[in-house]
């Protein structure tokens, strides 16, 4: 475990503390994991986290707590990482299997990605579905994770001139980042197939099937087997 | 038992205090921009502070009343009338059904806050009804709208409330249409030099048209600091963005969670109602302060809500 962390001011209840100066699956799971011990630790204190590639934002209230105690917090908390040995002792670690349906009538730019980078329409899908992604970052909009990193081969950069409507449960690529949009929105992605899986529903709980620091894998299915999951076209 | 939309006004949202510990989801806060005025408006009310509200930007909203309640309006200086006749902003006032409620526009600052006793009654989403359009969450029917004609906004009779006012010296004038920012120094408050910062700290911004819930931008002296971007982390309320043109953006309520530009500090959370008062062409100064005298500055303005300081009318 790295132990070069900082910790900087953010506002007036507010620190971040920087794990690392990249992000990998590691150090997304040691934010994930800290994140953990500090709802635990500051308790009714605590406004609020957000977890990103290489950060954890710590909100807290300034009525009940100060800079100093939350300062500590922090720093038993990142002690607590040295115990834990593995991913898989916390809920992090968790695999989540997103079901895609991958085709040019779900995914508009799969021959284009397939095109850029010389390669079948297939080999595109297998390599797609071939990793497990981090999830590194929940953000943008309500639900929108951003997952790492998609194999190289695949990797294409933004459309230059974005979409007025991407649609909700569209799986998408850019540069080495893959996501699925939880609604319609703008968006200049390259989309490669649906989902039929709802990421954000606030209505459920828990209202998305993935956190920070979860894993997951996408995994191929057919026209069928997607509009019996409750997919649209 | 409700208040009837007769004109929605400019844009009008319902607010409460806000949307909080949703953030891992990408949820931002929302709730009111001017949060003191917001406050009094309910303790004007006899409620509970963070009540759902009306924020009424720049005007326009005029309800009926289809009980009997009381009502306030605090905040920008607008004209408020009830039946045709003017009435005080700063105090409750009764109203009864069939009464008229007309808010004109303002004359200075950028929103009012229009509460109701009891607070106005929305299903929560997130524990929370704030209004927050681009995520389409909150508000009176769940989805993120702002209010429309025709509308019923449910609320609860208050027979026989105390009628209160704020006094004059505890009221926000906002006719200057400037203000000076306190911040503390912090995310990437290294990558800007000293001479950057000197000129940040000497330079009297201007807000610009392109300001709004999620941010203000200002324009003035260009700051370029040592980097370009950074990995896109959590971004807190006050937060002050600079993006390539090297003007500085400071995050309100609607802003997204997370970002890449970097940041030099954060404006204090007293001071954000001064800054979302201006309007366009309105101007601002920052002012760095430490923590301690930030959280000194926090619990001087609590102050003023924890000992009651409404004057009881008699009427």
């Amino acid at each position: 475990m790295s132990t070069d962390k900082t910790i900087s001011i953010a506002g007036e209840n507010a620190l971040i503390v920087y794990f690392a100066d990249k992000p990998s699956a590691v150090i997304s799971t040691e934010i994930a994991n800290t994140a953990d011990k500090l709802k635990t630790y500051l308790g009714a204190t605590l406004i609020d986290l957000v977890p990103s590639y290489a950060s954890l934002l710590v909100i807290f209230d300034p009525f009940k707590t100060d800079h100093a105690s939350v300062r500590r917090a922090i720093h038993t908390a990142i002690k607590d990482l040295n115990k834990i040995t593995t991913a898989t002792e916390t809920s992090s670690g968790l695999l989540v299997t997103l079901p895609v349906y991958y085709s040019s009538e779900s995914g508009p730019d799969l021959q284009r990605v397939a095109d850029s980078a010389e390669l079948s329409v297939e080999e595109v899908i297998a390599l797609h579905q071939q990793t497990e992604y981090q999830v590194y970052a929940i953000g943008f909009a309500p639900g929108f994770a951003y997952l790492g990193e998609v194999d190289p081969r695949i990797a294409t950069p933004r459309l230059a001139t974005p979409r007025q409507r991407v649609p909700r449960g569209a799986v998408a690529i850019a540069d080495q980042q893959t996501a699925v949009y939880p609604a319609q929105s703008p968006g200049g992605w390259n989309l490669i197939g649906l989902c039929p899986i709802l990421m954000f529903d606030p209505k459920a709980t828990p209202s998305m099937p993935v956190q920070v620091g979860n894993q997951v894998r996408f995994q191929s299915i057919d026209r069928e087997t997607f509009i019996a999951m409750g997919g649209e076209l | 038992m409700s208040l009837k939309v007769i004109k929605p006004g400019i844009y009008s949202l319902l607010q409460d205090g806000g949307r909080y510990g949703q953030h891992s989801m990408g949820l931002t806060t929302g709730g009111p921009l001017d949060r003191n005025a917001f406050r009094w408006a309910n303790l004007l009310c006899e409620n509970s502070q963070d009540s759902a509200s009306i924020e009424v930007t720049v005007g326009g909203l005029v309800l009926e009343s289809t009980v009997t309640t009381t009502l306030a309006v605090t905040g920008a200086d607008i004209p408020l009338s009830i039946n045709k006749q003017p009435a005080a902003l700063w105090q409750s006032h009764s109203v009864n059904p069939g009464d008229l409620i007309e808010l004109g526009f303002a004359r200075s600052g950028n929103r009012a806050y229009l509460a109701i006793g009891g607070g106005f009654q929305a299903e929560a989403i997130f524990n929370s009804v704030a209004t927050v359009p681009r995520e389409g969450l909150g508000g009176l029917n769940a989805d993120g709208a702002a209010l429309k004609s025709g509308e019923l906004l449910p609320c609860k009779p208050t027979e026989n409330a105390s009628l209160w006012q704020l006094p004059e010296n505890l009221r926000a004038d906002y006719r200057e249409n400037s203000a000076l920012l306190r911040m503390v120094l912090g995310y990437q408050q290294e990558c800007f030099n000293e001479t950057q910062k000197q000129l940040f700290f000497n330079t009297q911004y201007s807000v610009t048209k392109n300001s709004d819930r999620m941010g203000f931008r200002l324009q003035g002296a260009e700051i370029i600091p040592t980097i370009e971007g950074i990995l896109s982390e959590g971004i807190c309320l006050g937060a002050i963005q600079f993006p390539a043109d090297g003007q500085p953006i400071v995050l309100l309520n609607d802003r997204q969670t997370m970002g890449g530009y970097p940041k030099i500090g954060s404006v204090l959370s007293v001071d954000i109602g001064k800054l979302a008062q201006l309007s366009a062409g309105g101007t601002v100064r920052f002012e760095a302060i430490s923590i301690d005298q930030a959280q000194s500055l926090l619990a001087e303005n609590e102050k003023q809500f924890v000992s009651n300081r409404l004057l009881k009318l008699c009427l």
